[in-house]
C-alpha cells in the first residue's frame, strides 16, 4: 500500500500566521513576562520540549518579538540527537550486509556513529533509501522480493504507531523480506528523567509538544504536572499556536498555577489516539530501561517488539560480536549534553559557530534540521 | 504484420551494447534517430568537429559553457532530461548576458534502455532546441552495462556570443539593487521530488523548464545595465543569492511575502520539513538590478510568457566591511524578513536537503 498523501494546503494554514494575532499575541506576552520576572528579580525560562516547536521559533524569528525577560530553553525533543552512536553503527553493519535495503526517515541519515554516518555508507556502496511513511517499506518489500529490506525506525511516540501498524501489517500480509530495527524513545519517561530527579532543571514552564500528544493525549502529563508543579501548555507548530501557549503559561504563572492546558485541541485530543495506542501496545513492550545520547540511561523510556512480532525485529540480524566491538558509546561532549537538558544555550557553548558547525558536527544537536544547535545556526543572526 | 504490429515491434527495440560499439548499430541509431531528429546541416555533414560561423555577430566575446544532466526520472511532470540539456545549458549563457546559439550533445546510454523512450527525449530536444533558437551541431553516443548509469545521462556545451555592451558579473551587486525572480520559486526540485514517487505525496507541480534566452535577450536591449543574473537551478534561489551576496561582498535582504511560491509547493515543503528556497529551478533566474530601473524591468519581465510572475523580492542592503580592514572575518549573508518583521538568516545548507522526521 502507498499511502498517498495531497500537498495542496491552502489558506487555512495563513490564519496561523496572521501578523495581526501574531503581534498583538506578542505585545501581551511582552507586557506580562516584564511583570512577572520584575516579580522574580529574573528571566523567566520557558522549555520548549519538541525539536519542531525550536525550529518553527527560529524559522519564524518569534525569538526576535519577545522580550529578554523571556528564555528559551530547549528540552531533549529531538529523535535524532537522541539517537545513540552503536545504533547507527548497527544500522550500518544492518545496510552492508548483501542483499539488503536499508530504508529510514531523512535525517536520520546524517547522525555520526562512531565512524561514519549512513549517508557516508550509502556513498560506500550501501544500499540506504530515504522513505517519509513506514508504510512504504511494505511496497518496497514487494517490489523487491529477492531483498532484505529493513527500516530503521526512529522516533519518540509520534512515529511509534505508524511502526507499528506497519509491523502489524507485515505480520498480516506474511511479508518474508520486512524487517524492522527499532530505537523508538518514549516522551514521558524522558521528561520525568529530566525533573524527578534530585537535581531537576529549574525551569518557569514548559511548551507541551504537539505530535508526540496527537498519539498520547493531554490527560497523561496531568501526573507530570502535579509532581513538577510546572504549568505544561500543548501546542501545534504554526507562529500563532506557539505564542498563543506561551501567553497561557504566563497567564498560569500570572495566577500561580500549574496545569495541562490543551491549545492544539486541532490536532490533540485529552486521551491521545486510541487506534494508535492500541497498535503500539499491540506491538511494542513498554517500560524498557534504555540509553540516549546526551541523556544517558532513561528509565522506561525505550521499547522492544513482542515476542509475537520477533520474526519482524531486524536484531536478529544484528552480530552481537561485532556490535560489541564499536558499541564503546563515543562520549558526546559535555556541552552537548547540557544543551539537551536545558542548562545551556546554544549560543552559550564554547564550541558553538567555531569547533563545531553543521560541516563538522562535534555532537548531534548540530546534526539533526530539529536539533537545537542546528536550529540556532541555521537562523539566528551570526554577525 | 499490419502496422500495429510493425509499431508495437518497434516499441520494444531497447538498446544493447552493441548499439555503442561503432559498428553498423550505432550507425543506425545515430541516422535514424539523432540526425533525423537534430538534422543539423553541419551536423548532417559527419565531420568529427562542428564549424560556427559567426561573421554576422557584433561579438565582444564568446561565452562557453558545459552540464551534465543526470536527472531521475528522465521523464517528468513539465519537461524531461533532454529539455533540460537544452534549456539549462541556453539558460547557462544568457544569464551572462550572451546569445546562445550552438550546442553539443552527448549522451551516456544505459543497455536496456527503450529506443521509444530514447527517442521520445532526442525528439523533445530537437524541439526544445527550435524553441530556444540554437543548433545543436555536434554530438557523441556511448552505451554502459546496464547498472553503470540510471537509464540516460546527457552533457550538453553551448556557446554563445556576448554584444559589445553587456557587463554581466556576479560582482556587481550595489546596497539599493533590488532583486528580481522571473517566476514561481521551487517547481522544478518539487515536480520531479513527487514524480520520483518515493515520498507517498501527490500535488499538481509542473518544472518550471524554459529558455531564459527569449526573456533576457530582449530585456538586456532596453536595459544593458543590469547588475548581476543567475539561474536558480540546483542549490535553488537560496544558494544563488548566497553566492552572489559574497561574489559582490554585500548583505541581501528577501521579504518573505513577496517570494512567488505556489500554495502546492509551499505545502509539499511544509509537509517534509523543506525550504523552497533551496530547491532547484529550471525556467527561474536571479536578476539583481539597478534601483532606479527595477520596476520598468519587472514590468517588462511580466509581459513575456516566462516571467509573468515575475517580482522583486529583495534588496541589496549595505557592503560588507573589508576582512582586512577590521582585521576579523566577517561574511556577506543573505537574510529573510517575515511578515512580523523578524530577520533570520538563509545560509547555503552543507549537503542535500532531507525531509524531516516528523
Amino acid at each position: 500500500m502507498n499511502s498517498t498523501t495531497s500537498a495542496n494546503s491552502g489558506s487555512t494554514a495563513l490564519a496561523f500566521k496572521d501578523q495581526t494575532i501574531v503581534q498583538t499575541l506578542a505585545k501581551n506576552i511582552t507586557s506580562l513576562a516584564n511583570q512577572l520576572a520584575e516579580l522574580k528579580k529574573r528571566p523567566l525560562q520557558i522549555m520548549e520540549v519538541c525539536g519542531g516547536h525550536t525550529h518553527a521559533i527560529y524559522r519564524f524569528g518569534l525569538d526576535q518579538l519577545l522580550p529578554d525577560t523571556l528564555e528559551f530553553v530547549h528540552g531533549p525533543g529531538c529523535p535524532v540527537c537522541v539517537l545513540p552512536p552503536e545504533a547507527v553503527d548497527n544500522a550500518i553493519a544492518l545496510a552492508q550486509q548483501p542483499n539488503t535495503i536499508l530504508a529510514s526517515f531523512g535525517d536520520t541519515l546524517r547522525v555520526p556513529g562512531s565512524a561514519n554516518s549512513l549517508l557516508q555508507a550509502k556513498a560506500l556502496g550501501a544500499d540506504v533509501r530515504v522513505l517519509y511513511s513506514p508504510m512504504d517499506a511494505l511496497q518496497l518489500a514487494t517490489q523487491h522480493p529477492d531483498k532484505r529490506i529493513i527500516f530503521f525506525a526512529i522516533g519518540f511516540d509520534t512515529t511509534m504507531p505508524g511502526i507499528a501498524y506497519s509491523i502489524q501489517q507485515a505480520y498480516q500480509q506474511q511479508i518474508p523480506n520486512l524487517f524492522f530495527y527499532c530505537h523508538h524513545i518514549r516522551l514521558l519517561p524522558t521528561l520525568e528523567g529530566l525533573f524527578l530527579q534530585p537535581n531537576p532543571v529549574k525551569l518557569d514552564g514548559l511548551i507541551g509538544p504537539g505530535h508526540v500528544s496527537m498519539v498520547i493525549g493531554s490527560k497523561v502529563y496531568e501526573d507530570f504536572v502535579t509532581k513538577t508543579d510546572l504549568p505544561l501548555v500543548i501546542a501545534g507548530f504554526e507562529p500563532v499556536d506557539l505564542l498563543d501557549a506561551l501567553y497561557q503559561i504566563l497567564l498560569q504563572i500570572e495566577q500561580g498555577e500549574s496545569r495541562v492546558e490543551n491549545r492544539y485541541t486541532r490536532v490533540v485530543q485529552e486521551q491521545g489516539n486510541q487506534a494508535a495506542l492500541k497498535s503500539i501496545h499491540e506491538v511494542f513492550d513498554m517500560d524498557i530501561d534504555a540509553n540516549w545520547r546526551g541523556l544517558g540511561e532513561v528509565s522506561g523510556s525505550g521499547v522492544h517488539i513482542k515476542d509475537k512480532y520477533r520474526a519482524y525485529d531486524a536484531q536478529q540480524f544484528i552480530n552481537k560480536e561485532e556490535a560489541n566491538k564499536h558499541s564503546e558509546t563515543q562520549l558526546e561532549p559535555i556541552y552537548c549534553q547540557q544543551v539537551m537538558t536545558g542548562q545551556l544555550r546554544p549560543t552559550q557553548c564554547p564550541k558553538f559557530n567555531s569547533e563545531c558547525i553543521p560541516e563538522h558536527p562535534l555532537g548531534a544537536l548540530m546534526v539533526s534540521s530539529e536539533g537545537a544547535c542546528a536550529a540556532y545556526y541555521q537562523y539566528k543572526i551570526r554577525a | 504484420m499490419t502496422t500495429n504490429d510493425k509499431s508495437n515491434e518497434a516499441n520494444k527495440e531497447i538498446i544493447t551494447l552493441a548499439h555503442g560499439a561503432g559498428g553498423r548499430a550505432m550507425q543506425n541509431l545515430i541516422e535514424g534517430l539523432f540526425l533525423k531528429a537534430f538534422g543539423d546541416e553541419g551536423l548532417l555533414l559527419k565531420d568529427d568537429q562542428a564549424r560556427l560561423y559567426l561573421t554576422e555577430y557584433a561579438v565582444h566575446q564568446l561565452a562557453m559553457t558545459t552540464d551534465s544532466y543526470v536527472v531521475s526520472p528522465i521523464q517528468f511532470p513539465g519537461g524531461d532530461i533532454g529539455k533540460l540539456a537544452v534549456y539549462g545549458t541556453v539558460n547557462d549563457l544568457a544569464v551572462g548576458g550572451a546569445i546562445p546559439l550552438y550546442l553539443s550533445a552527448a549522451f551516456i546510454i544505459e543497455e536496456g534502455l527503450s529506443i521509444a523512450e530514447l527517442g521520445s527525449i532526442v525528439y523533445s530536444m530537437a524541439q526544445a532546441a527550435q524553441t530556444a533558437k540554437v543548433k545543436i551541431v555536434t554530438g557523441d553516443t556511448k552505451v554502459v552495462e546496464r547498472g553503470k548509469a540510471d537509464k540516460l545521462f546527457i552533457n550538453t556545451t553551448g556557446i554563445g556570443v556576448i554584444p559589445p555592451n553587456i557587463e554581466i558579473s556576479a560582482q556587481k551587486a550595489r546596497p539599493g539593487d533590488k532583486v528580481i525572480v522571473n517566476g514561481n520559486i521551487g517547481s522544478h526540485g518539487a515536480a520531479v521530488m513527487l514524480a520520483r514517487g518515493e515520498l507517498g505525496l501527490s500535488a499538481d507541480i509542473k518544472s518550471d523548464c524554459a529558455p531564459l534566452n527569449l526573456l533576457i535577450q530582449p530585456l538586456l536591449q532596453q536595459f544593458p545595465d543590469i547588475h548581476c543574473m543567475r539561474d536558480a537551478t540546483r542549490g535553488g534561489v537560496g544558494v544563488v543569492l548566497n553566492e552572489l551576496a559574497q561574489a559582490s561582498g554585500v548583505n541581501i535582504e528577501l521579504i518573505e511575502p513577496n517570494l512567488p511560491i505556489t500554495p502546492q509547493v509551499n505545502g509539499v515543503c511544509e509537509l517534509l520539513g523543506l525550504e523552497p528556497l533551496y530547491l532547484a529551478n529550471e525556467g527561474l533566474a536571479v536578476f539583481i538590478v539597478p534601483e532606479e530601473h527595477a520596476d520598468a524591468i519587472l514590468r517588462q519581465m511580466q509581459q513575456h510568457p516566462h516571467g509573468e510572475h515575475a517580482r522583486i523580492i529583495g534588496s541589496v542592503v549595505d557592503s560588507v566591511p573589508d576582512k582586512t580592514t577590521k582585521g576579523q572575518s566577517s561574511q556577506a549573508l543573505l537574510y529573510i524578513k517575515n511578515e512580523f518583521g523578524s530577520k533570520r538568516i538563509l545560509d547555503i545548507p552543507y549537503g542535500i536537503q532531507l525531509p524531516r522526521i516528523c
